[in-house]
């Protein structure tokens, strides 16, 4: 009993000071901005990494309507995510698991990955390109890129800022 | 007598021969769509603005959609108004539909050659009536569109002088890609694109390539014309000209998103009646182009 109880406290000092001795990690924060609109509805975001050639490597984050409306299901709306739908989201057998999920509110999103993360899986070392791209209904539609080179080899905080339908986004990698 | 020069210069000016004012074109609501149960419609027209239904319908008869296993989907909620036809299609498969209006046919003309005039009821499928000048007027020249070969017997003169009768093998087509966009394969008959970038994969600032294809070898040496939709939202056509290199290809520039018509025509001396001595082969195309 006495002895799990500093494993915990160890592992959990090591989170904060991020000590490079235990896993590598990615996080990437995203804000969604608040808008004051008639009609407001969540957008639909994909958080996804394209390697040097532009091609989509990974896929971090999808959040779009999961449940049937009467104007149809949510996927409909997918290919309004252009330039994610193109490079991997109509290749994909929709939902995939820890990558797909409801829309979110308005707010900073935070996504935490460890290196050895299924969705990191496909990340070679190499330069890479982070996107957000959000599409609101009765909205705008908004891409936001932040270049990153993984793995980190030291503390690698990158960020960036969309002017519409993105806010804030920051990607921080430790090695 | 005037309204029989009258008639004959309406009618002449419908000839297929001359440059076509007017432009025939088939929109889809959409051409990236996804789900298991996608509707689109489609509007098929001649117009002489892109891509506003300002002058007459394309009639159906002739409207194909094949899906991506290459099976024929039927037409929904088809309707032919004044100036537009209208249908629903509905994609059940993943992949690219193909959605065209084949117009094939012959055409005769003798006599007396008028010079076109304006615009008159194009080319736009059967069920057209064929348009033959009565027995009561100038048997001396004449003209017949959408012809079958039995017309040639039964509806040209005995002695019409210099005939002339062509083949005409149309396309009209768009294309629709719900989820993955599958391979388009060539029907290896008269003037069609082969896509080199997918057709529902065009985005601004990207430039697109494409082969035309004449019975399935490469065209070359053919004038493209590219014309962006929003006509009326502008004062100039801004059309873009490109000629097909010795493998069929060329290279289009967007430089705006938006519905793009493309067309290509040609003729040759391939005829598969005996009785034609040309074959005039066109061919369009509806194109989206997505901004970035």
């Amino acid at each position: 009993m006495t002895k799990t109880v500093p494993l915990t406290l160890t592992i959990a000092l090591s989170g904060l000071l991020a000590m490079p001795a235990y896993a590598a990690t990615l996080q990437v924060q995203l804000e969604i901005p608040t808008l004051n609109v008639a009609e407001y509805h969540r957008p639909y975001v994909a958080v996804y990494v394209e390697g040097a050639d532009g091609k989509a490597t990974a896929n971090l984050a999808v959040w779009y309507q999961n449940k049937d409306t009467k104007e149809g299901h949510g996927t409909k709306w997918l290919p309004d995510l252009r330039q994610w739908w193109r490079k991997s989201g109509r290749s994909l057998d929709l939902p995939v698991d820890g990558v797909t999920g409801p829309t979110r509110p308005a707010g900073v999103q935070t996504l935490d990955f460890a290196a050895n993360a299924p969705q990191l899986s496909d990340l070679k070392p190499g330069n890479y390109t982070l996107v957000v791209e959000a599409a609101r209904e009765v909205g705008g539609r908004e891409l936001v890129k932040v270049p990153f080179t993984w793995p980190a080899t030291a503390v690698q905080t990158a960020k960036g800022h969309g002017s519409s339908e993105i806010g804030a986004v920051s990607l921080t990698a430790r090695p | 007598m005037k309204r029989c020069l009258t008639l004959a210069l309406a009618l002449a000016s419908v000839l297929p021969f001359t440059a076509a004012a007017h432009k025939q074109w088939l929109l889809p609501s959409s051409t990236v769509v996804a789900g298991n149960d996608v509707w689109i419609t489609v509007d098929a027209a001649v117009s002489n603005e892109l891509y506003y239904p300002d002058f007459v319908p394309v009639r159906l008869d002739n409207v194909t959609v094949t899906g991506p296993d290459g099976s024929a989907v039927q037409l929904q909620n088809a309707s032919t108004g004044k100036t537009r036809s209208v249908f629903d299609v509905e994609l059940k498969q993943q992949g690219t539909y193909r959605i065209a209006n084949l117009n094939n046919g012959l055409s005769a003309r003798w006599g007396e050659r008028r010079t076109g005039g304006e615009g008159g009821k194009p080319d736009a499928g059967k069920g057209q009536a064929p348009a033959a000048p009565k027995p009561a007027d100038n048997q001396d020249s004449g003209f017949l569109r959408n012809a079958t070969v039995e017309d040639l017997t039964t509806k040209v003169p005995k002695n019409a002088k210099n005939l002339e009768i062509s083949e005409t093998l149309g396309r009209v087509e768009t294309f629709v890609s719900n989820g993955e966009p599958t391979e388009i394969k060539p029907t290896g008959k008269g003037l069609e694109l082969l896509p080199v970038t997918q057709p529902n994969d065009l985005f601004t600032g990207e430039p697109a390539k494409f082969k035309l294809l004449v019975d399935g070898k490469p065209a070359a040496g053919l004038e493209v014309q590219v014309v962006r939709g929003a006509t009326r939202y502008r004062n100039a056509q801004d059309e873009q000209k490109v000629t097909t290199d010795t493998s069929g290809q060329f290279t289009v520039n967007w430089q705006e998103p938006g519905m793009y018509w493309l067309s290509a025509s040609t003729s040759d001396n391939k005829t598969t009646v005996k009785q034609a001595t040309q074959r005039r082969l066109s061919y369009v195309a509806t194109l989206e182009v997505l901004p970035q």
